[in-house]
């Protein structure tokens, strides 16, 4: 085998070889004064030079962009000239600001539904995907498949689907006896219109879901069964308790994207958040701020808000879950 | 079902062993049978949870293919009077359909390769090579993945702005080269079932990393890359917020922008039945690749297993 053809010419072209004697049963390295052997030190930096991709990134699009952001919203900034420091001034605005109460309002809203539905919806989807029977490759893909429509795609479809005039969700309602609603033109039916968007897109975290499915031993469940646990049983007793990692997983990228919601509701009110404010959702006050108006000292801060409630609610959920989560799937 | 095991000769008649297939379908882990009804039970709510799904796409479809009369009738007609294919036409000229998708290609490829080779790089730091500190950075890396990530939204901009590179391709393209914390996640997880002993076989030959990364795990890898590529593929296709703020000129829309703008711009006289059209068109390409890697993608997420 070439070992160096390959190299040639990269940004690694000067990682030594791996030496494998300092791990496996060779002489021992010898010991000098700093706490980490040669060996230890050359692979420290063949082991930094392949991950030095995400090295960069996480300074220039993490940490750098979160500092800046921090700083910024103690500013007032146009985007254009420099920024000029206002103190806490952004901060006393935005908790005075009714569309600030409103728009988290309704993201609060959005994501107390969307999220423990999308759990559900998600965990059935996954339960479905791992039955045993042939056609199972036919339900992946079909119930895989409305994640793959953009989201500007979905929100035509529902616009059309909710028409008030001709959309088949009225003829449904009239079936059952109701008249007509526009669901579109109320200020709550718009956001559950929404959260119903998002359930369509369930695939991916049912995805996920069913990898943690998978990795359940059968035997567990064959031993219940000999034991006399019925399906239900079995699901609360074995398949929840050696989900909950995946569980929390799922929970944790939920509630952070809900509190992004942003594209469903930008599309279905053209960008106003209409009516009466009722899908103006925090991501989409923030856009408005940062690139309506201009105000990307204002908006910072309103991220910086965002960055920190998304925070607490993450070590809470992780917090809350320690007794919870079951970590001891590695039986398989 | 690679997880059952085959007793029958390899040989033996293709409709034996699907009869063998289905026998062992039917049965349990420990060889008993299980009733007949459990998988007509299991099959009508299959089926029943594939028509809410399919509903959107189906819509989509015969929305698309009706006449601007027929779409604004009540009640809605559940399969379309006339087939008028002349939308998909009307479409893609009413609005620079052509130009969007190609801008739309250019980037989601870019980024596919990159996305792909940037994060396996970084897993095979994370899996298959051992150093010093590796595992408390790799929480650091898991940490970022529950990270809120619209704050870094404005600083961001304001730095592609100074670049001068806003209204180019450049902001949606360059962030791939650097990995992400979920593919990283994704793919270490199945590198890390990559039997050691063949990296240290490979390491004693002579063999440096980076042979081994591309000789030896690549080839392996595979079914997670799809899934990585997939993953991109579709998150880069389907992006709206990006280039809702990084593309303002239509010469480098792309088409999910292009799509919403055209739409807010010709609000009055914009029939949906176009529009629909459009966003089929724009999920086709989408909706192949996914029936073609199907296979891959499912057995790239869950071989590799969520812990």
């Amino acid at each position: 085998m070439t070992t160096t053809e390959l190299a040639t010419g990269t940004p690694l072209a000067g990682a030594p070889p791996a030496q494998v004697e300092g791990e496996t049963g060779g002489p021992p390295p010898r010991r000098t004064r700093h706490r980490m052997s040669r060996t230890d030190k050359r692979n420290l930096v063949l082991g930094l030079k392949y991950i030095s991709p995400w090295l960069v990134g996480i300074v220039v699009f993490v940490l750098y962009p979160v500092g800046y952001s921090i700083y910024l919203s103690f500013t007032r900034y146009s985007g254009m000239g420099t920024p000029t420091w206002v103190g806490l001034g952004n901060y006393t605005t935005a908790f005075a600001d009714p569309l600030v109460t409103k728009s988290a309002g309704n993201t609060l809203f959005y994501a107390l539904i969307a999220v423990p539905l999308g759990l559900v919806v998600a965990l059935v989807l996954a339960l479905a995907m791992n039955q045993n029977v042939r056609e199972v490759a036919w339900y992946r893909t079909i119930f895989y498949a409305p994640s793959l429509i953009p989201a500007f795609a979905m929100s035509f479809i529902f616009i059309v689907f909710l028409n008030p005039q001709f959309g088949a969700f009225n003829q449904v309602l009239n079936v059952f006896g109701g008249s007509n609603v526009n669901l579109l033109g109320d200020p709550t039916g718009v956001k559950i219109a929404i959260v119903l968007m998002a359930q369509l897109a369930a695939g991916n975290a049912a995805l996920i879901f069913l990898a943690g499915l998978r990795n359940v031993p059968k035997t567990v469940y064959e031993a219940a069964r000999v034991d006399g646990a019925g399906p239900m049983r079995q699901f609360r007793s074995i398949t929840l308790p050696l989900l909950s990692p995946v569980l929390l997983f799922n929970l944790i990228t939920g509630v952070s994207g809900a509190l992004q919601v942003f594209t469903e509701a930008y599309i279905v009110t053209n960008g106003t958040g209409d009516p009466d404010a009722g899908a103006l959702f925090y991501m989409m006050y923030l856009y408005k701020n940062a690139f309506g108006f201009a105000e990307l000292g204002y908006a910072s801060a309103l991220a910086v808000l965002l960055f920190l409630a998304g925070l607490t609610l993450a070590l809470l959920i992780f917090w809350c879950s320690r007794r919870l989560v079951n970590y001891d799937v590695e039986a398989s | 079902m690679s997880t059952m095991v085959r007793t029958e000769p390899p040989q033996k008649h293709r409709a034996a062993e699907r009869a063998a297939d289905e026998d062992q379908l039917n049965r349990r882990a420990d060889g008993t049978r299980r009733p007949w009804y459990s998988n007509v039970i299991a099959r009508v709510v299959m089926i029943a949870l594939s028509a809410v799904f399919l509903l959107p796409l189906y819509w989509m479809i015969i929305s698309a293919l009706k006449s601007d009369e027929e779409l604004a009738k009540f009640p809605p007609t559940f399969i379309p009077e006339s087939w008028q294919l002349s939308n998909f036409v009307d479409a893609v000229t009413a609005m620079p359909f052509l130009h969007f998708f190609l801008n739309s290609a250019i980037i989601t490829i870019s980024v596919v390769v990159f996305s792909v080779v940037s994060n396996f790089i970084v897993a095979y730091g994370f899996a298959c090579l051992k150093w010093p500190g590796r595992d408390l950075v790799f929480y650091l890396v898991i940490a970022t993945l529950f990270l809120p990530f619209p704050v870094t939204l404005i600083p961001m901009f304001d730095l592609w702005a100074r670049l001068g590179l806003v209204n180019t391709f450049f902001p949606l393209i360059i962030p791939s080269m650097f990995a992400s914390a979920f593919y990283v996640f994704l793919l270490r997880q199945f590198l890390m079932q990559i039997p050691k002993d063949m990296l240290d076989a490979a390491r004693i030959d002579g063999a440096s990393e980076w042979t081994i990364l591309w000789r030896l795990v690549f080839p392996t890898a595979k079914p997670a890359l799809t899934t990585v590529a997939i993953f991109a593929a579709v998150a880069s296709w389907n992006d709206f917020m990006g280039p809702l703020i990084y593309l303002q000129d239509e010469s480098v829309q792309t088409l999910s922008i292009g799509l919403q703008s055209f739409r807010s711009v010709h609000a009055q006289d914009v029939s949906f039945n176009l529009l629909m059209a459009a966003s089929f068109l724009v999920i086709l390409p989408l909706l192949i690749l996914f029936f073609v890697f199907q296979r891959h993608f499912i057995r790239g997420i869950t071989i590799g297993g969520f812990k």
